[in-house]
């Protein structure tokens, strides 16, 4: 919008704030209520009820979920798997998105959508197939296991993405390399990777938040306790602390915290992650 | 340069750049292609996952076709469809037209609207929990409202507890529903709605005849993603009521993982996956050949 037609607008009126301040603190109000349950003590919720606001302040809730209801390890056990998946996934998707964007590969455009295609199949169609293939190779039950599928999951969609990234590089840049004599190899990584950056960190941030978010998998790929990620972690905790709340609430507040973190730290390649394939 | 030579040059493909190519491929062909070909004829056999596959044809859909939980599920799907996605789409291009002009405290807004969107659908499951609790402040703000007829045991209680369910995921989103169509808005050209303005349409009329044809991309977008994500929803309903009470709020993927890993039915479970596939693809073929287009 051009300056001017902002200044021929109206001046907002104050009803915006009358109805967007409710709007929003109703939105807020399930994590505030989280927040509540999660520093009262076991007797203030047992003695006046879940939905009193709070009268006590501990941590105790924390430090339960944390070290017997084994919130902790599980955190490292999502951390780890999120690494690597994330950086695999994105360093597979690259070279991919590379061969078919700069180079005339035959049925490109074919292989380009029937990878995206595979990224928006419902994982309910590979679950029970995913599951034995994982026993046959000898990985059932392991976070290698957890790491491939998401890797293997996951590249349709990225490599889509960085496609069209790379494919609206200049021209000019590779004729420049290649006049300097730089191969396939060489142009990738000095030039199309550095200028990717911008997508790559889209993508990256997006795909933390899938990774670190995901149930299905680990449920389908992961059997022992020890070895869940964070989310199948907690519908645990919520098993084994059914009355105890604030344990439940404080271990479903700091599996939020590292993704919320992600977001505030990259905010804008996270929502220009969102947009993709939306913004034209 | 004219572009012969060019075009010579990028048509020898070396070979590094066909391993480039290949080595993603193959991960994708093996670890998505594969076993959804397989999902295809698991559908057709019985099968406990221990000893061989036994070929019952089309048994699985006929039985399918009788299983009450199953009708249920499908049902809940439907409701789940056209009300989680109802209310998201509706909901997120309120906001986003509300929210889409800058100034003092919007940016407040959107962020504490889509500020849900980076808690997994799991934990916003536990979340939920805690509010829909018996002595939870939902029951609680009831009261004190003086609705005490309304409250109840929200995901016990069969009539309602789908409903609450879908609340929860309507909550989480609507943040990512205003992110698109603030995208969308921000591409509009404001002049024809002054121009329409000038002419005395009124903010409704600009609204659906100035803006909302010009956002028509972003809609199938939306619309696409949407339905696919409703097909797939697992977590939030498993984290909230695992298909319970009495599986008034299974859905198709909920009940197949049941099936799956729970009650050990491979075959069966495999038929319902083809089912979900069956009704997603159209909408994963309506996103395809969007993108396709951009492609150009």
């Amino acid at each position: 919008m051009t300056p001017q037609a902002l200044r021929r607008r109206p001046a907002r009126s104050p009803w915006l704030h009358v109805a967007m301040v409710p709007v929003t603190l109703l939105w807020l109000s399930p994590i505030v209520f989280v927040l509540f349950v999660a520093v009262r003590s076991y007797d203030d919720i047992a003695g006046r009820g879940l939905g009193a606001l709070p009268a006590s302040f501990t941590l105790d809730g924390f430090a339960t979920a944390l070290t017997q209801g084994g919130v902790l390890r599980s955190l490292g056990n999502s951390a780890l798997v999120t690494v690597c998946a994330v950086v695999a996934s994105l360093a597979l998707s690259s070279c991919a998105a590379y061969a078919l964007s700069r180079f005339h590969v035959p049925f490109r455009r074919t292989l380009l959508l029937t990878m995206l295609a595979g990224n928006l199949l419902p994982p309910q169609i590979l679950l029970v197939p995913v599951a034995s293939i994982t026993a046959a190779l000898g990985i059932a039950d392991t976070l290698t296991a957890l790491v491939v599928v998401q890797v293997g999951f996951g590249i349709g969609f990225y490599t889509f993405v960085l496609h069209g990234f790379m494919r609206s590089l200049p021209d000019e840049v590779f004729e420049a390399a290649r006049l300097d004599g730089a191969g396939a190899g060489g142009i990738f990584w000095r030039i199309v990777l550095p200028l990717s950056r911008p997508s790559l960190a889209a993508l990256a941030a997006l795909a933390t938040t899938w990774v670190f978010n995901d149930l299905i998998w680990a449920m389908t790929v992961l059997r022992t306790e020890a070895k869940f990620p964070v989310t199948a972690a907690l519908l645990n905790l919520q098993g084994g602390y059914a009355s105890a709340w604030n344990v439940v609430a404080a271990g479903s507040l700091v599996a939020a915290v590292p993704t919320a973190i992600v977001f505030f730290l990259f905010q804008k390649q996270f929502v220009s992650g969102l947009l993709v394939g939306a913004d034209k | 340069m004219s572009a012969p030579p060019t075009r010579r040059r990028l048509a020898r493909v070396p070979l590094l750049v066909w391993v480039f190519l290949l080595v993603p491929l193959a991960a994708e062909l093996f670890w998505v292609f594969w076993p959804a070909a397989n999902s295809f004829s698991l559908a057709l056999t019985r099968w406990d996952g221990i000893g061989l596959a036994e070929p019952v044809g089309l048994q699985n859909f006929r039985d399918l076709a009788d299983d009450p939980i199953f009708l249920t599920a499908l049902r809940n799907n439907v409701i789940w469809v056209v009300g989680f996605g109802g209310l998201s789409v509706v909901g997120g291009l309120a906001l986003a037209v509300t929210l889409n002009r800058p100034g003092p405290f919007v940016g407040l807004y959107r962020s504490a609207i889509y500020l849900p969107m980076v808690v997994s659908l799991a934990v916003s499951g536990l979340f939920w929990r805690v509010m829909y609790a018996p002595e939870g402040p939902v029951n609680a703000a009831l009261g004190a409202l003086g609705l005490e007829s309304l409250e109840r045991q929200w995901l016990a209680d069969p009539a309602v507890a789908l409903g609450a369910v879908l609340v929860a995921a309507v909550w989480r989103q609507v943040g990512y529903i205003m992110v698109l169509y603030l995208a969308g808005l921000k591409g509009t050209d404001g002049s024809l709605e002054e121009a329409a303005a000038v002419d005395g349409a009124n903010a409704w009329q600009r609204f659906w005849r100035i803006v909302m044809p010009q956002l028509r991309g972003v809609s199938t977008v939306v619309f696409a993603v949407t339905v696919i994500d409703s097909l797939r929803t697992f977590d939030i309903v498993w984290a909230m009521t695992r298909g319970g009470p009495y599986n008034e709020t299974q859905l198709l993927s909920t009940y197949m993982f049941q099936q799956a890993f729970t009650t050990g039915n491979l075959g069966y479970a495999s038929a319902i996956a083809v089912v979900i596939f069956a009704l997603a693809i159209g909408f994963i073929i309506t996103y395809l050949a969007r993108q396709a287009r951009t492609e150009d």
